[in-house]
């Protein structure tokens, strides 16, 4: 025992912690003292004293076991309780030491929160020390309790020691809750105002930290900080700057008022420069760098938006720019805070082109961290600087083989930024090497901006195509979901590539059916374009030589293999349908489909139905639903339209068999129909959006359609344009009408009473010839307008019928306008064209309605 | 700054200060993640990740990281520049400090964080400034006065924690 003493008093006095009026007492005396204490104290005192913090710390270390730890904790801890229920005061601070130890390793260690306050009430400043410490980690602003310490704070900001203020500022500064800001805002606001520079740069800090909690309490601060950048001291510039900038970052008031402290701030960085060493401040040969990027950071918000303070600044950012040292990371710093600021504020194009120039020295640096700012700079800058950041482009490019994750995201992030016509070709291919390489977590964002880039800036169809299999091949399983619909549009419109396209697609699905989104393209244009397979029409390269059974067989294989999800069993089963009008093989189809039949998947099962159907009931419609795909209108959205959705997942639709479940509704017209027709069934007219009343439409032509013994099945109300046959919407804006090919077909005047001419003008569909669009143009010859008008036509079973929107529904008068309105005809089996229209209108106040037959077609628009 | 830990490459938290007000649990949560994730990082990757919404800047001196959380606008250059100032502040108090001295003495370590920065921001730029207050606060701790009879009230040691 005698030896544990004498080593522990050896050690204070080693560390000066010992307070001995001098050292030289002889060891052998204090050991008898020690000794002496012990005795009366065990004699004297209830309990022995608490261990001391280094002794548990060191006991703590000991455990073997994490068991073995949590009992020695336990059992300090119940020593601890105890000792704080007997109100000890010699010990408490000890105690408290402890249990902040014993909270660091995860222990719970609230039932000393109490304990912390009791020891900031005390008046001895060790006590506050550590009752300060234990307030900051174990209390929090959401217990109550906190607000105990709010008149301890106050007084002890009043202190008569300056480090008692100290600390009472340091712990409102830290986590005072906004009902202490609030009680306390005022002591701070005076401390603020202090000639103590230790104070005020504390003061300072803290004020920060009461403005965010409760911003009203700004104004408050604004007389104190009248003076504060002319002080001398760097603590209290430091802070000051950062209370001015929390202050103009809050308030655009408060930034107007500040505006004027640009020359001052100025005038302070230069001289930080231009002085010489300072060894008080210097880190690297660099003056005060700290202060140096505060004053930066505040001249970025003092400048923003304002032409003259960016012109005052311009000279000493320009001068910080040039002259500060750039071998240390220090120098670096300020350089960067530096760049901020020329970007932002309103700088003139020779400081932009300096700080570009400084990012892109940045990117050669050999420390990664530099790099890896200069690249988050640049893009932040790559939108209003375009072309400075382009002079960079090959070193931005090499940083996508950097090994640090965060720069090569970075550098990815740039690079397609950076993409344009004229370099495309080069990048996508470094690119295309960066997405074979990286790491999974980018490929699917490194796909997707491939796909967009190569959308905006292919140079050739070629290209994107080519650019589009490589996507697929090297990263097929991590693209997005919606890039194949979005793909397959886009190969749709490639219409002079769908040869090579699937002739390329059909060797990657050879080699590879596990990516998915590859095996779904795949699978689809090969049901589209497996005509142009088999016969080998390839113009890009060499032709393979497929025989259908071969191509059925690769489909059929996706139906059954264990990587294929039932989506992509869903594309290839629709694919192999498809075929059945592009192969001879269709008894071969006809089979597959029909054991999918009865398939458990639900989907495929609906598919194989279907298909069924149409080879049963429906086989001379099944080559014009098959048909080659048009080509799709993409929206303005740059997304895939709702009717690509249902193009991309190449349903077919026959519209009777898929909407008798929509029969019930609107159940009424129905029945009305049903009336009138005797049960025939009905072919359905879809139109397009009407201008009035869609709903009643549908049954309302439904009506006329009487004798013309059409098939059953309602369409869907009318308003829904999404489940349109597909053939129909042959492209609608940009497709040219006029096929000059053709003959032109005379127009034809097809009704004409009570002042209501229609005539109907002709022109045959491009591609397709069996589509004929007529324009009907309705004039007026009365005195009076003729509002909601309505036309509405049907057709003979063998027609299918589009309507599509009017020009509008009102018909002037006296021939001043006509209303015009697209119809489509499909008439596959070249019949004679027949129509029976209805037209509806109000005119002079009254509603007019009335049913014709045209039959007058000329011969040229049908045959 | 948002909040700054100091943890071995064992995942031992040595220090932890936060300057923003979250729960116990938050604190446990957010610190487990983070040791995690930097410990997970290679010696060749740069200093700064992203992490939630915020900038994580982390450097490792012999046995410790030190790891802070700052806002979007600040800079991280600087901020390993008060990683290093932090550091030295430490070297020069302890003299040649190890994660000994930090396990042992980690209240000593917070009053010097304490006196360099409030509330997330840097107090005094100067070396000198900030030592020379901690030492001026260290007197100033109380010394433990002996409770005997027959001998001068000179001999004092400062009672130790």
């Amino acid at each position: 025992m005698c030896s544990c003493y004498y080593s522990s008093v050896w050690l204070h006095v080693n560390t000066g912690e010992c307070n001995l009026a001098s050292k030289h007492v002889p060891l052998q005396y204090l050991i008898t003292l020690h000794w002496f204490e012990t005795l009366f104290l065990c004699v004297f005192q209830r309990m022995p004293a608490p261990i001391r913090l280094r002794e548990l710390i060191r006991t703590i270390r000991t455990a073997r076991t994490q068991a073995e730890e949590r009992e020695m904790i336990q059992k300090e801890c119940a020593a601890i309780r105890s000792s704080f229920r007997e109100e000890d005061n010699t010990y408490r601070c000890r105690n408290v030491a402890k249990l902040l130890y014993m909270h660091m390793l995860g222990y719970p260690a609230h039932f000393g929160q109490l304990e912390c306050l009791k020891l900031i009430a005390s008046q001895k400043f060790t006590d506050k020390r550590i009752g300060y410490l234990g307030a900051m980690l174990l209390l929090d602003e959401r217990q109550d309790v906190h607000l105990l310490m709010t008149n301890c704070i106050k007084n002890d900001l009043n202190h008569s020691t300056q480090y008692v203020q100290g600390l009472a500022l340091c712990t409102l500064g830290c986590m005072g809750s906004s009902e202490m800001c609030r009680d306390l805002a005022g002591e701070v606001e005076k401390l603020l105002k202090t000639s103590n520079s230790y104070l005020r740069k504390k003061a300072a800090l803290c004020a920060v930290h009461v403005i965010r909690k409760v911003p009203e309490l700004m104004e408050m601060f604004l007389p104190a900080t009248k003076n504060l950048l002319s002080e001398k001291n760097h603590g209290v510039l430091h802070t000051s700057v950062v209370l001015l900038t929390e202050m103009c970052e809050r308030s655009p008031d408060m930034l107007l008022h500040f505006r004027k402290l640009v020359p001052q701030l100025v005038r302070i960085l230069k001289n930080l420069i231009m002085s010489g060493y300072s060894p008080e401040h210097d880190v690297s040969g660099i003056s005060d760098p700290f202060l140096q990027v505060r004053i930066l950071r505040l001249l970025r918000i003092l400048g923003r938006s304002d032409d003259d303070s960016s012109e005052a600044m311009n000279d000493i950012l320009a001068q910080v720019a040039t002259n500060t040292e750039t071998s240390k990371n220090v120098g670096n710093a300020i350089l960067y805070e530096t760049v901020l600021t020329i970007m932002d504020i309103k700088s003139e194009s020779g400081l932009r082109v300096l700080a570009i120039n400084i990012l892109g020295r940045f990117l050669l640096n050999n420390d990664k961290n530099i790099r890896y700012v200069a690249l988050t700079s640049l893009l932040k800058t790559v939108q209003t600087d375009h072309n400075a950041v382009q002079r960079h482009r090959s070193t931005i490019v090499d940083c996508l083989k950097d090994l640090d994750v965060s720069i090569k995201r970075r550098a990815m992030e740039l690079s397609f930024a950076l993409v344009n016509g004229n370099n495309i070709r080069g990048m996508m291919k470094e690119l295309l090497y960066f997405l074979d390489s990286c790491d999974p977590e980018f490929k699917a964002d490194c796909a997707s901006g491939v796909f967009l880039a190569a959308e905006k800036y292919a140079p050739s169809k070629r290209w994107h195509i080519d650019t589009i299999m490589r996507v697929l091949t090297t990263a097929g399983s991590y693209v997005r979901d919606d890039s194949v619909p979005n793909l397959i549009q886009l190969i749709t419109n490639s219409v002079e590539m769908h040869a090579y396209t699937v002739q390329r697609l059909y060797k990657a699905l050879l080699d590879d059916i596990s990516q998915q989104p590859l095996v779904q393209v795949s699978s689809w244009c090969i049901g589209e374009y497996g005509d142009l397979l088999v016969s080998g029409q390839c113009e890009e390269e060499e032709p393979i030589q497929v025989t259908e059974d071969e191509v059925l067989d690769v489909l059929e294989g996706l139906l059954v293999s264990n990587l294929s999800t039932p989506v992509t069993r869903g594309y290839s089963l629709t694919a192999i349908m498809k075929l059945s009008t592009r192969f001879s093989s269709v008894n071969r189809i006809k089979k597959v489909v029909s054991i999918y039949s009865s398939s458990i998947d639900v989907e495929l099962q609906q598919r194989a139905v279907e298909y069924n159907a149409l080879f049963k009931k429906y086989d001379h419609m099944r080559p014009a639903l098959l048909e080659r795909m048009p080509i799709m209108e993409k929206t303005a959205s740059n997304g895939p339209t709702e009717i690509m959705q249902t193009n991309g997942e190449t349903e077919p639709s026959v519209p009777d068999t898929k909407h008798l479940p929509l029969v019930t509704q609107p159940a009424n017209q129905a029945n009305d129909l049903l009336d009138l027709l005797g049960g025939n069934d009905v072919v359905p007219v879809i139109q397009t959006t009407l201008p009035t009343k869609p709903a009643s439409a549908g049954g309302e032509l439904l009506d006329l359609l009487g004798d013309l013994s059409l098939s059953g099945g309602l369409a869907p109300a009318p308003s829904v344009p999404v489940s349109q046959p597909p053939f129909l919407l042959d492209g609608l804006s940009s497709q040219p009408l006029f096929n000059d090919t053709s003959a032109a077909i005379p127009p034809m005047t097809a009704y004409s009473k009570n002042g209501l001419k229609i005539e109907f003008t002709f022109e045959r569909a491009n591609p397709n010839p069996n589509i004929a669009v007529i324009t009907i143009h309705a004039t007026n010859t009365t005195e009076a307008d003729m509002t909601e008008f309505v036309f509405q036509a049907a057709v003979p079973k063998t027609f299918q019928l589009q309507l599509l929107s009017p020009s509008s529904n009102i018909v002037p008068a006296l021939n001043q306008g006509s209303v015009t309105q697209v119809i489509r005809v499909l008439n596959p089996q070249k019949q004679q064209l027949r129509m029976r229209v209805k037209l509806t209108y109000t005119h002079k106040g009254s509603p007019v309605q009335d049913l014709a037959e045209v039959n007058n077609f000329p011969p040229q628009s049908w045959q | 700054m948002q909040f700054m830990l100091l943890f071995s490459r064992q995942g031992k938290l040595r220090l932890q200060k936060w300057y923003v007000p979250l729960s116990d649990k938050e604190k446990k949560k957010i610190t487990r993640e983070l040791v995690q994730t930097v410990l997970a990082r290679k010696p060749k990757m740069c200093s700064f990740l992203e992490w939630r919404d915020l900038k994580v800047v982390y450097k490792r001196y012999a046995s410790l990281y030190f790891c802070c959380a700052i806002e979007n606008q600040d800079n991280e250059l600087i901020t390993l520049e008060i990683i290093h100032r932090y550091v030295e502040l430490l070297d020069k108090y302890f003299g040649s400090v190890c994660e000994l001295d930090i396990i042992f003495n980690f209240e000593k370590a917070y009053f010097i964080l304490d006196e360099f920065l409030l509330g997330g921001e840097a107090q005094d730029t100067s070396k000198k400034n900030v030592l020379k207050a901690i030492e001026q606060a260290d007197l100033l701790q109380e010394n433990r006065p002996r409770q005997f009879f027959f001998l001068s009230a000179q001999l004092t040691t400062e009672k130790p924690l």
